[in-house]
């Protein structure tokens, strides 16, 4: 590490210690101001190291501590819906209670396991066939073809995964960009605004239909690359989630200190070389604050893009079920939901710690 | 592994077309037959072009004999690979075929006439196969049943006597029409057969089911009975909020308000017309054109799959209905699902009746796609205003050729009936017109042949060149 890498990183946990907001411990720093970071296998180097990770007992007891209320909430909701639940009779038989919901759960995951034996048999039976035919003389028979069963509840997660991954990555690259131009310009600012406020409330459902026309028109190749449906699905959260960035990154460029800018100028910094050293750096936070909304307004939209643009995913899976109507539909449906928010929460939190690495690094 | 799969697909593909190519210079065509019967398509066999496909369904229980070919392993023996997936709506399912995400689809009977005639989405369409005979019923709200139970007349057990007319409805919509509000009922889509089965029905009974003016597909023109498109798993919560006061649907959903206790089935599709068709396999014309090998193993792998269903007076009903049950397929208890499918069929409370021909997927010609059949659709367009002008004889006919292939069916089913697999006499000697049929339940006959003469029967409907506007119907 530079010297200069280690001055801004002990700024860095100067500024943390500073702000009682930090929710880092205060543990962590001290260790870190007393021990310079040394590099090697020497005992105090070890020391510091082990410190890091394994806990003391009085930070083992503030952790559990901060679960307790958390537990608590999530046991009586669960108790309260289990209680509730039987004496709602709707006329698909009485609302599912957690205990259905956990067993649709499992059921769901006996029908991957299911799925994956199947899809193991069907590829040795057909290699075995393929084989036969070649010892045959009939290699020219040989079928490869991929397994063409029902997509299971976990690569219906993953498809909705990939989706809000290319959907937001669209959004970001297009709204960072804006917001850029937008925050450093009041004229551009003044000029786009109008356009964002309207365009905002716009809901997913509404943009569907015009974005599968426009795909339909534009892919009609017969076999494209990627599937109509993911790629509509994936233009609809780019075109709903991208506000958030957008807005966000617009205020962080324009809130930068104005001193930092008369410093560029003095020095005689290019265009770009403001932009990457200056700009960038004190947006970073607000940029980043704008990606974790984008993310999670994304989910939540790709959830209902996904039930009529056929993408085979969570909300896909969520509408068939609907479909189904069969006596098992609504457990399986809560469960999806449960599901549903159990990974929009580990986005968030994922987009919440890059946010905090990207705050730290670059203090504002 | 992959690379070993792609290689092998590779040079797999190419060592199909030289194959391919080398049949096709060997073998002679399909023979046609004399007279005026329809002419087999010349379609020697080959490898498949396009052994990966996929299909779109909607859940209902007359997507059967794609589920079947598919888990009976008949798609297999044809050398396809065939993905079933469910579609959310009609609408998307039709776009899907058009747009090329889907190969083809099981399609209700109307979709492939009205994209061919330009009736929403313009595309050429076709229907090679006819899935099934039968299929939907009509359910009302617990509400109505209960006041026109009392005055239907009863037979000697005490259950109401079947047909049921819509006429007992009269007095229900007065009613409904002094306190002011519409009498509501729904189907599936504005093509749909169900659309048609229901108007048709209230039509027999003396209610207006509405008209179509050219710009709009609400269709609600001097409407007694207000009918509305509700997709099919939203039914029968529309029915027990009280949007709607019935509704005119395919399996499981009639049964499934039945089992729910939210509704009456009281007449079914084959009380209505004797013998009426129902869904198709729809392709896209230019699919069939470009892999011809492709849609005769399709079809030989479909019609395999109804003759199992429909097997030894239904034996294999409780496999299918085992099938059918799974999530991804229709999905629907098994118990709603057999209530329907097995020989049998619930209407009021405690009234189950035997309903043999309730679904009918290989007897009786059902998968013959009969020109008089499309012609029949096309009538009832033209009757309710979707088609707004009068049309010629001849349009239906032509229509009715480009749309119905009968060509294509024959020339698999004979490859069938060949290799011994279907008897001989499951398929129909004709020139794709049924002989007038009269199994209707105003007791009106349909010539095929004479399709203005035919709507020119009926007291409600547009006939000759009366033309709809938003201020009602035009004689002219």
């Amino acid at each position: 590490m530079s010297n200069v890498a280690i001055l801004r990183k002990d700024s860095g946990e100067i500024e943390a210690n500073a702000t009682p907001a930090a929710a880092v411990d205060t543990r962590n720093a001290a260790p870190m101001a007393t021990e310079k970071p040394s590099k090697g296998a020497s005992p105090e180097g070890v020391k510091a190291w082990l410190n890091r990770i394994v806990p003391e007992p009085k930070d083992v007891a503030k952790f559990a501590k901060g679960l307790i209320w958390p537990l608590v909430g999530i046991f009586s909701f669960l108790a309260i819906w289990a209680v509730l639940a039987p004496q709602v009779d709707t006329s698909l038989g009485a609302l599912p209670g957690p205990a259905e919901v956990a067993e649709q759960g499992v059921a769901l995951y006996d029908e991957y396991q299911a799925t994956a034996d199947a899809k193991a048999e069907f590829y040795a039976a057909q290699d075995a066939r393929n084989a036969a035919l070649e010892a045959a003389g009939r290699g020219a028979e040989a079928q490869n073809f991929d397994y063409a069963g029902a997509p299971t509840f976990l690569d219906q997660i993953l498809t909705s995964l990939k989706t809000v991954a290319l959907g937001f990555v669209l959004a970001s690259l297009f709204a960072v960009p804006l917001g850029l131009v937008c925050g450093l310009s009041k004229r551009v600012n003044a000029a786009i605004n109008p356009l964002v406020q309207i365009f905002k409330p716009v809901s997913p459902l509404a943009w569907l239909p015009i974005v599968t026309m426009v795909i339909s028109a534009t892919m009609s190749g017969p076999d494209p690359m990627l599937p109509k449906s993911f790629v509509i699905s994936a233009i609809v959260v780019m075109l709903c989630s991208l506000w958030p960035t957008l807005i966000n990154t617009a205020v962080g460029t324009a809130s930068i200190d104005k001193d930092l800018l008369n410093v560029g100028r003095v020095l005689r910094l290019t265009w770009f070389q403001q932009l990457t050293k200056l700009v960038v750096p004190s947006a970073l936070p607000y940029i980043f604050t704008g990606m974790r909304l984008s993310l999670g307004v994304g989910w939540m939209v790709l959830i209902a893009a996904e039930m009529l643009a056929q993408n085979p995913g969570l909300g896909k899976f969520v509408w068939d079920e609907f479909q189904n109507g069969s006596s098992q539909s609504l457990s399986r449906i809560m469960f999806a939901v449960i599901v549903i928010g159990l990974i929009g929460f580990m986005l968030d939190r994922i987009m919440g710690a890059l946010q905090k690495l990207a705050s730290r690094n670059h203090s504002a | 592994m992959l690379d070993k799969r792609g290689f092998l697909k590779k040079s797999g593909s190419l060592m199909a077309v030289v194959l391919a190519s080398s049949l096709l210079a060997a073998c002679g065509g399909g023979k046609s037959e004399g007279g005026n019967e329809v002419a087999a398509a010349a379609l020697p066999e080959g490898a498949v072009e396009k052994p990966a496909l996929k299909l779109g369904f909607i859940k209902l229980t007359d997507m059967a004999p794609l589920a079947i070919a598919k888990e009976k392993g008949f798609f297999a023996e044809e050398g396809l690979n065939v993905t079933l997936e469910p579609q959310a709506n009609w609408k998307v399912l039709l776009d899907g075929v058009i747009g090329g995400q889907l190969d083809g689809a099981h399609m209700l009977a109307g979709q492939p006439l009205a994209a061919t005639i330009g009736y929403g989405t313009k595309a050429d369409l076709i229907a090679p196969l006819s899935l099934d005979l039968n299929g939907n019923a009509i359910t009302l709200s617990n509400k109505v049943w209960k006041m026109i139970e009392p005055n239907l007349p009863k037979g000697a057990d005490g259950k109401p006597t079947h047909p049921i007319s819509a006429s007992v409805l009269k007095p229900v919509v007065e009613s409904f029409n002094k306190q002011g509000k519409p009498f509501k009922m729904g189907m599936v889509f504005p093509v749909s057969t169900h659309n048609y089965e229901l108007r048709y029905w209230l039509a027999a009974g003396g209610l207006n089911p509405g008209y179509y003016t050219p710009g709009d597909v609400s269709g609600v023109i001097d409407a007694d009975v207000q009918l509305s498109v509700t997709p099919p798993p939203q039914m029968p919560a529309t029915l027990e909020a009280g949007t709607i006061e019935g509704y005119c649907v395919g399996e499981p959903w009639n049964q499934a308000a039945v089992q729910k206790k939210i509704g009456v089935p009281v007449v079914t599709d084959e009380q209505i017309w004797h013998l009426n068709p129902e869904k198709v396999l729809g392709l896209r014309k230019d699919f069939a054109e470009k892999y011809p090998q492709t849609t005769a193993a399709l079809l030989r792998a479909v019609i395999k799959a109804q003759q199992w269903l429909d097997a030894d007076n239904g034996k294999n009903r409780e496999e299918a209905v085992k099938i059918l049950s799974q999530p991804n397929y229709v999905g629907a208890d098994a118990a709603v699902i057999a209530a329907s499918m097995t020989g049998k069929f619930t209407f009021g409370p405690g009234d189950t009746r035997p309903a043999p021909e309730f679904n009918i997927f290989f007897r009786e010609y059902a998968g013959y796609p009969f020109y008089s059949d499309a012609i029949w659709y096309l009538t009832q367009m033209r009757r309710w205003g979707q088609v707004a002008e009068e049309k010629a004889d001849q349009w239906y006919f032509d229509t009715a050729k480009a749309v119905y292939r009968p060509d294509l069916y024959m020339a698999a089913a004979k490859s069938l009936v060949d290799k011994g697999v279907i008897p001989a006499d499951s398929l129909p000697q004709t020139d794709g017109f049924k002989a007038p049929q009269s199994g209707f339940i105003d007791g009106k006959v349909f010539d095929g042949k004479k399709p203005n003469a035919y709507l020119a029967q009926f007291p409600i409907g547009l006939k000759g060149k009366a033309t709809v506007t938003a201020a009602g119907v035009k004689s002219n």
